[in-house]
């Protein structure tokens, strides 16, 4: 227990889930009195690793070593006990329990083996008041906004383990001021010697509050540096990558400019919605891929609610072909051919346990409506028709489709969508979770589908993709369309330098 | 002050305090310890297994196996005095380690296999029923020096009324549930498990162990007013006590428990009991409405209680967000 060691140690974590990699040779190492950062985009493995680290997994390989003896935590309550303290950013403590007893749950202080309630309640505000929290700890923890129940939160965590705390995405749902006071917070902890894991994606409070970071992507790691040392733009091309340099596209031999390609078809005019995405206009020509980057909750995804009706946009209006759409639901963007295939494929894409042939007829389905049923001899040559020159595998149009791979479960979702012959397809991080070949099948997909005249959006957080795939590239920061490059500007540092020019000019 | 949450009790209480004080301004003898006293006699088995019941609900579940197993502890006591000359006080020993094994085993199954509690205690329903025919299908009745002492054991009120043994075993049953409830760690986790299960287990409640103690516990307490339904009756019948658990459900319910779990209160399941006693006692008074108004009244009453929630769930949440906006 020398002072030579670090307080926290992970070497060589791995963890996979059903076959599929999430965490791959891992190293990470926390010092005492450390705020360290924890990066990474959607599927990094940042969850993962936390999770493993906290208790709520169990790792495949590696050891974690906590003041230089190894430990293994096997549940939440034993990494507690080892001083680990976990603050979740929204399964979080018990609305239904007042504060005092969510601050004591499961170490009640006892009297006569009866849980004492006057010393919990004299206990709990003495702890608060150390976060400068006056507040009624008898009263319910669901009558108190998110920021102090943050803090609730952070006092049991640190007063249960004490040594290590780990945050995850603590900023996500606070104000400015709020996020201010959080910071006290925690630099008070950092004061007391407590190493501060915490994970976000605003990259601003990162170069605020973290003395070190730790970058993951696609569950490796990319690097640990101390945060003095790394300007925003070195951080950036950690988290996104940019090592692969397969561009398939020669944007080079392009013109700069695009206008041949004929006259935009699908028009979107300082379109926008207030706390989602603010206004922009987009304009799209039949057979452009127009790319969307940004890091992780720039408003990417968002973007693609608003073209596909998920979200109303509150202002700007629709064009389509000069005639003025109103796309205020699915529905209205369905019946206007636009299609959408959502990022979280298993929960917002597929339906498990129906078959790859129902899957594939879903969208033409509802298009139709449910009073002309597609018969069963049509869904068949459909599915067959796909599953074929899609090279879906296994070619059984029966098989739930739950027991494909993702790619396959990808290139099904696509499927649906190519049934009803859509004019605009947005593909929301479309190679997610699948693996090397099949990534290339798509994306070789996604240029000969635009090849024959259709229009694509797609999001991505994998730059190459981008710049492989994309005729233009609309970069978003902070919820805005910072910029928009094609042609020779069309690279993958180009992407990075407009993600990060945002940044700086708003950090100044 | 009173909390949102004990709104619904305090509802409850309220109501039974008036719906008695317009019974005894119709029927003044209704005050009187006779029939208090006889009203916890009647519904002491069902206030029993009423406090398991709150347990599992508390939780987030539910547990449709207490009548069936009040019918098989029921038996197999009958069965095992009557036919077989063991002492009453062997046969309820085994008969509760039984019925607590049992709800041990549903309590694994609902958490080690994930099956969702209906499906599980559903089974158990049939299995313990299925259980108790396989003992006897004859009313066996019961009779024995000991079991005679026991229910010769009363203490008497003032004013004629007696608390019988079953009525203190009830009482006793819920004192102890309401510190359990309240007072300890075990009672902690109930309601924690019931708020939302994901964040329990991140704060370390040992979910499984929980969730295993509390069908355990409820298996028990089924046992327990199973025993005390043999003595009231003196015999054992295995088609006795059918649809006993949606009573126990009821009661919570009215009592001010939310089906959804996580918040209510044992005490409150007291009065869901008292309310539904009370209203059998005043049919039996006015002698010209049929039994079947029981059902009815309760039926009205869980309706207005479930409307009842929802309005103050609705309304705190409304307040709370009016409160959020201002500091905004």
């Amino acid at each position: 227990m020398s002072a030579s060691h670090a307080l926290l140690e992970a070497r060589g974590i791995g963890k996979s889930f059903f076959g599929i990699s999430a965490l791959e040779d891992v190293d990470f190492t926390l010092e005492r009195g450390e705020i360290h950062a924890l990066l990474g985009e959607n599927g990094a493995g940042k969850s993962t690793l936390i999770k493993i680290l906290t208790g709520v997994y169990r790792r495949d390989r590696g050891t974690i070593y906590l003041e230089g003896s190894e430990v293994s935590p096997d549940d939440v309550a034993a990494a507690q006990a080892l001083g680990i303290g976990t603050v979740y950013q929204e399964v979080n403590l018990l609305e239904n329990l007042t504060v005092a007893e969510n601050l004591f749950l499961g170490r009640q202080p006892r009297r006569f083996g009866m849980i004492d309630r006057r010393s919990m309640r004299d206990r709990s505000k003495a702890l608060l008041a150390r976060y400068g929290l006056d507040i009624d700890v008898d009263a319910l923890l669901s009558s108190y906004s998110v920021a102090i129940r943050q803090i609730i939160a952070i006092a049991r965590a640190v007063d249960l383990s004490g040594k290590v705390l780990v945050l995850d995405e603590p900023t996500a749902s606070l104000d400015a001021n709020e996020v201010k006071g959080l910071f006290t917070v925690l630099r008070q902890l950092r004061e007391d010697g407590v190493g501060i894991v915490i994970i976000t994606h605003f990259l601003d409070q990162v170069y605020e509050i973290a003395d070190r970071v730790t970058v993951l992507r696609n569950g490796r790691l990319v690097g640990s540096r101390a945060i003095s040392e790394l300007p925003r733009l070195d951080l950036i091309s950690m988290m996104l990558g940019r090592e692969l340099q397969h561009i398939t596209r020669d944007h080079q031999a392009e013109p700069e400019t695009i206008d041949d390609r004929g006259a935009p078809s699908i028009q979107f005019q300082n379109y926008g919605k207030k706390g989602s995405v603010a206004p922009f206009d987009l304009d799209i020509r039949p057979g452009e891929v127009v790319g969307i980057a940004g890091l992780l909750g720039s408003g990417r995804s968002e973007t693609a609610f608003l073209l596909f009706g998920i979200d109303r946009a509150d202002s700007g209006t629709a064009t389509i072909d000069g005639k003025d759409v109103s796309i205020a639901s699915p529905e209205a963007a369905i019946a206007n051919r636009f299609g959408f295939c959502p990022e979280e494929r298993k929960t917002d894409g597929i339906v498990g346990d129906l078959s790859v042939a129902d899957n594939i007829v879903l969208a033409l389905q509802a298009r139709r409506g449910w009073m002309r049923p597609i018969s069963s001899a049509q869904k068949r040559e459909l599915a067959d028709s796909f599953i074929k020159s899609l090279d879906i595998r296994p070619a059984d149009r029966e098989r739930p489709i739950k027991f494909l791979s993702g790619g396959n479960q990808q290139k099904a979702i696509l499927a649906r969508w190519l049934v009803t012959e859509p004019r605009l397809l947005i593909l929301d991080e479309p190679t997610r979770g699948i693996d090397i070949g099949a990534h290339a099948e798509i994306l070789k997909m996604i240029e000969r589908l635009c090849s024959e005249g259709m229009s694509l959006v797609v999001i991505s957080s994998e730059l190459e993709e981008l710049t492989a795939v994309a005729h233009r590239v609309i970069v978003l920061s902070d919820r805005r369309h910072v910029a928009e490059l094609s042609g020779r500007q069309l690279t993958t540092d180009g992407i990075i330098r407009a993600i990060a020019g945002t940044g700086e000019t708003e950090a100044a | 002050m009173i909390h949102a949450r004990n709104l619904p009790f305090v509802t409850t209480l309220a109501i039974f305090v008036i719906a008695y004080g317009l019974c005894v301004l119709q029927f003044p003898n209704m005050l009187s310890t006779r029939v208090i006293g006889n009203l916890l006699t009647d519904n002491a088995f069902l206030g029993i297994a009423a406090v398991g019941m709150t347990f599992v609900i508390l939780s987030g579940g539910i547990d449709l196996s207490v009548g069936s197993v009040i019918a098989f502890t029921s038996v197999f006591v009958a069965v095992m005095v009557g036919s077989f000359g063991v002492h009453p006080l062997t046969a309820f020993l085994a008969a509760l380690v039984i019925s607590t094994l049992f709800g041990c085993l549903m309590g694994a199954m609902i958490r080690y296999l994930m099956i969702p509690p209906f499906v599980v205690t559903l089974a158990g329903m049939f299995l313990a029923r299925g259980a108790a025919y396989l003992v006897s299908t004859q009313s066996v009745p019961i009779t024995h020096e000991f079991i005679d002492t026991m229910l010769g054991f009363y203490i008497r009120f003032p004013g004629g009324g007696r608390l019988t043994l079953l009525a203190m075993v009830m009482l006793i049953v819920f004192v102890v549930g309401i510190i359990v409830a309240s007072r300890t760690r075990f009672g902690a986790n109930v309601y924690a498990i019931g708020g939302n299960i994901q964040s329990a287990e991140l704060m370390g409640v040992p979910v499984g162990a929980t969730t295993i103690r509390i069908y355990a516990l409820s298996g028990f307490l089924s046992g327990l007013a199973g025993i005390v339904y043999t003595l009231y009756t003196s015999s054992g019948y295995s088609l006795a006590t059918v649809g006993v658990e949606l009573d126990a459900i009821a009661a919570v319910v009215i009592g001010g428990t939310l089906l959804t779990g996580g918040v209510g209160l044992v005490a409150g399941t007291f009065i869901g009991i008292l309310l539904q006693g009370l209203i059998q006692t005043y049919i039996v008074f006015d002698g010209t409405l049929s039994s079947w108004w029981t059902k009815i009244v309760i039926g009205i009453l869980l309706f207005v209680f479930i409307v009842l929630q929802r309005t103050i769930i609705w309304y705190s949440d409304r307040r709370l967000a009016v409160r959020q906006l201002k500091e905004v």
